[in-house]
């Protein structure tokens, strides 16, 4: 009796759609395409450095080089400082902006629909995703620039910004510091993503758009004319991990990101709310 | 007031006999009314035939029914829930095929309806292999449960399609278009599984724009025309609503027209091709005209001809079939409406 077969089901799996859309995410030839592009840059870094007659010298090159010979861990906080502006951003905005549009240009929006997964669930799960590649694409250059560093140039004593040399372990301690505040830079982006997901049924437009926001704030975010507009904009501390290799660290930068992250979160979020609970999908 | 309470209890039990029913329906898009307020009535049990040319609104409706689409205004009712407020609780009784199967092309065909079924909170994720299996081996796709779906050919879409509809055991199955895409054996297949899952109790609502493609499974059928609900009932109701025709042969077509007035039956003669198709001898025509259910019986009606001098040579009384039917109340008949 099938009407009984239901109350049999009574119990809910909430929990089995993001598994499953971890699953789906990482079965992706994309999503690994785009990790090891990621995983490529502190590599190339190590690799240029280490082929170099004379290591180079303080200011040299982007934050930070100068230290990769001391320590090799700095080549995991010189890979996060490079990416931050273009590479890294670019491959949220591939996986936030697929995020709905990808499933309704596959069709599969409204199946997932029908089965039913909610759209609030559906949304959360999204974005939860979307978090997590984050994790992943700071933690791969993060985990590869310590692999490819301590290979190449063992792990030592470094300087930090304000004079201070430090070990080992604190070296791990800073470079984790700036990996977080690089993944936290980019959960805005991410809700930014989702949101404009939800206007569109072509999914590779809604990541071209998410990339085109990207560099437009930061270009905004160097007009000095626009400077009341630049604390409310979300790359305005994508730079700002100096603080973070100071003896004693400076939280103020970190914080306030964090702060303003969770705002646009917040903000987008409920955007994407409103616009996915009520959207007609004809997709 | 204890006539009125049990109006209501009455209209209760209609409404909890029904897996549809909605009053009204309306889906407007901008100035194009997709839906125009139907009121469709699909009972539980039934094998229930959605027809009508392509673009008469079908797939919009089932969209408003499933909740992808909200509805401009009328209200609807799915295995007795309200919607949309309460689809979240109708839903996981009810699979789907909407206007042909998706799927992530990276991920295999088992994989594929894994996915869908963790969509529902409802599924047990410890049956998950098994039903995944079971539905796979009903639609006949067992051997090609590891095989990437962008391999798959257009039938065998259909077929992961509808299995993903048969994952967990459903009150109710909407199949928009199944037999798309499908050669004559698949049809044959999709129309042999419709009939072996209405054998066990579930519901099943299948739209189409071929009336021969379910003609032979449906218990009952509506038709739509441009948004609206034309007929509806029983294929029996349907075939009866029909007025019965006369349709007579003879030499002597004046004589003939004059007499059937005579007796209340408005006689003309049939267009060219339909004489041909009816073998007209020389000289001879082919008459038709409209009986009404009260109109004279079909022995009176040869007697008074032949009384009147009229050659009779062939005489027939017929209800039109459906498909005669279905043509008449969508006009243009099943060719693209708009």
């Amino acid at each position: 009796m099938p009407a009984d077969a239901v109350a049999v089901r009574a119990r809910t799996h909430g929990g089995a759609l993001l598994a499953s859309e971890l699953r789906v995410l990482f079965r992706r030839w994309r999503t690994w395409a785009m990790l090891a592009a990621l995983a490529s840059i502190p590599v190339l870094m190590a690799v240029v450095v280490r082929l170099s007659s004379e290591p180079p010298g303080p200011g040299e090159g982007p934050p930070f080089l100068d230290q990769v010979t001391n320590n090799g861990m700095f080549v995991a906080v010189t890979a996060l400082v490079v990416t931050t502006p273009l590479f890294l951003p670019l491959t949220v905005a591939v996986v936030s902006g697929d995020t709905i549009a990808g499933e309704a240009s596959l069709g599969t929006l409204r199946y997932l629909l029908v089965a039913p997964a909610g759209r609030v669930r559906l949304l959360l799960v999204k974005y939860l995703s979307a978090v997590v590649f984050c994790l992943a694409a700071s933690g791969t250059v993060l985990l590869v620039g310590w692999a490819i560093g301590v290979a190449l140039f063992g792990a030592g004593e470094a300087t930090l910004l304000s004079g201070d040399t430090i070990g080992v372990g604190d070296a791990v301690l800073r470079s984790l510091l700036v990996g977080a505040h690089v993944s936290i830079c980019m959960l805005g982006l991410a809700a930014v993503g989702l949101f404009i997901s939800t206007l569109t049924d072509a999914g590779v437009g809604a990541m071209a758009a998410v990339a085109v926001l990207t560099i437009v704030a930061q270009v905004l975010g160097q007009l000095d004319q626009l400077a009341w507009l630049h604390p409310w904009l979300f790359t305005h501390h994508w730079l700002a991990f100096a603080d973070l290799l100071r003896e004693p660290v400076v939280w103020t930068s970190f914080t306030q990101n964090a702060l303003l992250q969770a705002a646009y979160v917040a903000f987008f979020g409920a955007l994407a709310y409103g616009r996915f609970s009520t959207k007609d999908v004809l997709s | 007031m204890s006539e009125t309470a049990s109006l209501a209890d009455q209209a209760e039990t209609e409404t909890a006999d029904l897996a549809i029913a909605t009053t009204a329906l309306t889906k407007r898009f901008g100035h194009q009314l997709a839906v125009n307020g139907i009121d469709l009535a699909v009972p539980r049990g039934s094998v229930f035939g959605f027809l009508g040319p392509n673009g008469s609104g079908k797939t919009t409706t089932i969209r408003v029914l499933l909740g992808l689409a909200s509805a401009t205004s009328g209200t609807a009712r799915v295995l007795g829930h309200d919607v949309p407020s309460g689809l979240r609780d109708a839903l996981p009784r009810v699979g789907a095929l909407i206007e042909g199967p998706a799927f992530y092309p990276f991920l295999s065909g088992a994989d594929n309806l894994r996915r869908l079924d963790s969509a529902d909170a409802r599924a047990d994720p410890g049956t998950r292999d098994a039903r995944t299996a079971r539905a796979l081996e009903r639609v006949g796709l067992t051997h090609a449960a590891r095989k990437k779906a962008r391999a798959y050919s257009l039938g065998m879409k259909q077929r992961l399609g509808i299995a993903a509809a048969l994952l967990t055991p459903r009150d109710l199955l909407v199949l928009d278009e199944p037999t798309n895409g499908l050669d004559p054996q698949g049809t044959r297949e999709v129309r042999s599984l419709i009939r072996a899952v209405a054998g066990e109790g579930t519901t099943v609502f299948v739209s189409s724009h071929l009336l021969a493609e379910v003609e032979q499974i449906c218990t009952h059928a509506a038709v739509m025309h441009v948004g609206s609900l034309v007929a509806q009932g029983s294929l029996d109701e349907l075939r009866g609503s029909g007025e019965r025709v006369v349709r007579m042969l003879t030499p002597d077509g004046d004589r003939a027209v004059a007499e059937l007035a005579r007796l209340g039956l408005g006689a003309a003669e049939a267009d060219a091709a339909a004489a041909a198709a009816r073998r007209a001898g020389p000289g001879e025509v082919t008459l038709e005209a409209a009986l009404p259910d009260d109109g004279p019986a079909a022995e009176d009606l040869v007697a008074a001809l032949v009384t009147a001098g009229v050659r009779v040579r062939g005489f027939d009384v017929a209800r039109p079939s459906l498909e005669e039917r279905f043509v008449a109340l969508t006009g243009e008949g099943f060719d693209v409406a708009r």
